[in-house]
């Protein structure tokens, strides 16, 4: 079964969220469109929607994560879904086995989606192609393949701030080889159309045959930044150094650190965002990620919007007759 | 398809009937929300025929539908913008036609998502047959008897008018 068959119901509706991969520009507007909707749910006198209530979400971590986890579970609450949170110690090896036995126990307990983080690529759709037909099941990052919200509300940050996608430029900077957001950024923004997507990194952090998802490759960082409108850093996983893929932090950052000097390469309305945690002083220095040019917080606010809108969108498919019938 | 005067004729009526509500129940300034899509059509023409100087505000209450489980999400273009507090304030709900109710109920529940209201009352241009719910309107324009199967639909925004579909 395709990813893309898997996550697309015979109405074409949104079932699953695994990948940004498959997905048409027109669905990845429209979830931006519906986020559009939510966003201003969370400044009300009561930040919450009737929505999903009634519905059980599951929030199953099998890796650590702070934000993402608690976007995911506002944003289900600002649905009034009901949310469990459950984290499973992820240095045990886990067989397929064992998440199946998980998953058997969850569904005995009608639970209506599951959030899954995993180290493992895949996981999501493994749990997806697995559960009974009416539980819905949305990636929150798996291994290095995809995190498909996070590009999502990088792609609905740039649209708010910029507009139209098809006259930017875009520069991914950082740690490519291992991130899963570089990878569902990359396929959302060539989907959306924009004009270049750039990756920029040193040449151990960025996967042979990158080119081919339609990326520009940049080692020098100025070169790399020039003219862009948008930039987006990535955070350089502390663990990288450990394998000698770079020489020190100190030497990063010297090299690929975001910089008010480097950044005065870029447009002057330029935006900076990055996924978080930030790592100040390793690959963005603070007066930059707390400057003029910086989204990152307001990435935070949108991540919920986008989260419910996606939440919402695939829960709606569970209904067996499509909106066009009403 | 009614006369393309026939429209203006009804919201003339709803405004001077509004504006006598209003000066009974002493709303010095009252806040109007139209409800998406026809709602805000015949509010914004309301607005205007009463002068009021609080913005309009527009309600889209796909959130607030007691059919998702059953037909899922209707496509939201518009969000709802009420730019202003309802707290403690007179809330005029507009709507193009009154069928069930079920509109007006899910549109009380977001206002008061909102805030407290004072309290609220309901204009609509149409008030047709078929109620499901304990809701009425305040503000008429127009009474339809219609029978099951007949639709009423307001076609806008300019110019407004009114079409009747018979039962096939």
């Amino acid at each position: 079964m395709t990813e893309h068959s898997i996550q697309i119901d015979n109405q074409g509706r949104l079932k699953h969220f695994l990948t940004i991969e498959g997905l048409s520009r027109e669905l990845l507007l429209g979830i931006m469109d519906e986020a559009e909707s939510f966003a201003g749910v969370g400044q009300r006198a009561v930040k919450k929607v009737p929505l999903l209530r009634g519905k059980t979400i599951v929030n199953l971590f099998f890796e650590p994560s702070t934000r993402t986890r608690t976007t995911f579970e506002l944003a289900a609450k600002r649905l009034s879904a009901d949310v469990l949170n459950i984290n499973v110690d992820s240095s045990a090896t886990c067989k397929g086995e064992s998440l199946l036995d998980t998953l058997r126990n969850l569904e005995a307990m009608h639970c209506d989606m599951f959030i899954v983080r995993h180290s493992n690529s895949g996981a999501a759709h493994f749990i997806a192609s697995h559960v009974s037909p009416d539980i819905r099941v949305i990636n929150a990052g798996d291994g290095r393949h995809a995190h498909p919200t996070q590009a999502l509300l990088d792609a609905f940050t740039i649209r708010r701030h910029k507009g139209e996608f098809t006259a930017l430029r875009v520069a991914i900077v950082g740690d490519i080889a291992h991130s899963r957001v570089a990878r569902s950024e990359i396929h959302a923004l060539n989907t959306l159309g924009v004009s270049e997507v750039r990756v920029i990194a040193p040449k151990t952090l960025i996967p042979a045959g990158i080119e081919s998802l339609g990326v520009q490759v940049f080692h020098d960082l100025s070169a790399g930044l020039a003219d862009v409108d948008v930039v987006i850093m990535l955070r350089l996983q502390h663990e990288r150094m450990k394998y000698a893929l770079l020489p020190s932090e100190m030497e990063y950052f010297q090299m690929y650190g975001l910089t008010e000097e480097k950044l005065a390469a870029a447009k002057p309305d330029a935006i900076v965002m990055h996924p978080g945690p930030i790592n100040r002083g390793v690959e963005i220095e603070s007066h930059v990620a707390d400057g003029a040019h910086s989204l990152i917080l307001q990435q935070v606010s949108h991540g919920i919007a986008v989260r419910m809108a996606v939440m919402a969108m695939a829960m709606a498919s569970q209904s067996s007759v499509s909106s066009e019938a009403n | 398809m009614t006369p393309d005067n026939a429209v203006d004729e009804l919201l003339a009526r709803m405004a001077q009937d509004l504006r006598r509500q209003f000066a009974e129940q002493n709303h010095t300034s009252p806040l109007m929300i139209g409800i998406h899509t026809g709602g805000v059509w015949v509010a914004r023409r309301l607005h205007q025929l009463l002068g009021l100087e609080t913005p309009l505000g527009e309600l889209n209450i796909a959130f607030y539908r007691d059919d998702f489980s059953r037909i899922g999400m209707h496509p939201t273009v518009t969000p709802s913008k009420l730019p202003f507090q309802v707290e403690e304030r007179h809330v005029v709900l507009v709507d193009d036609v009154l069928f069930t109710g079920r509109t007006v109920r899910a549109a009380l529940n977001e206002v008061f998502d909102y805030g407290r209201p004072a309290s609220v009352s309901l204009a609509v241009l149409v008030e047709r047959s078929g109620r499901e719910l304990p809701i009425k309107a305040d503000v008429i324009g127009q009474h339809m008897p219609l029978n099951e199967g007949e639709h009423v639909k307001l076609t806008g925004p300019e110019p407004l008018a009114l079409v009747v579909q018979k039962a096939a």
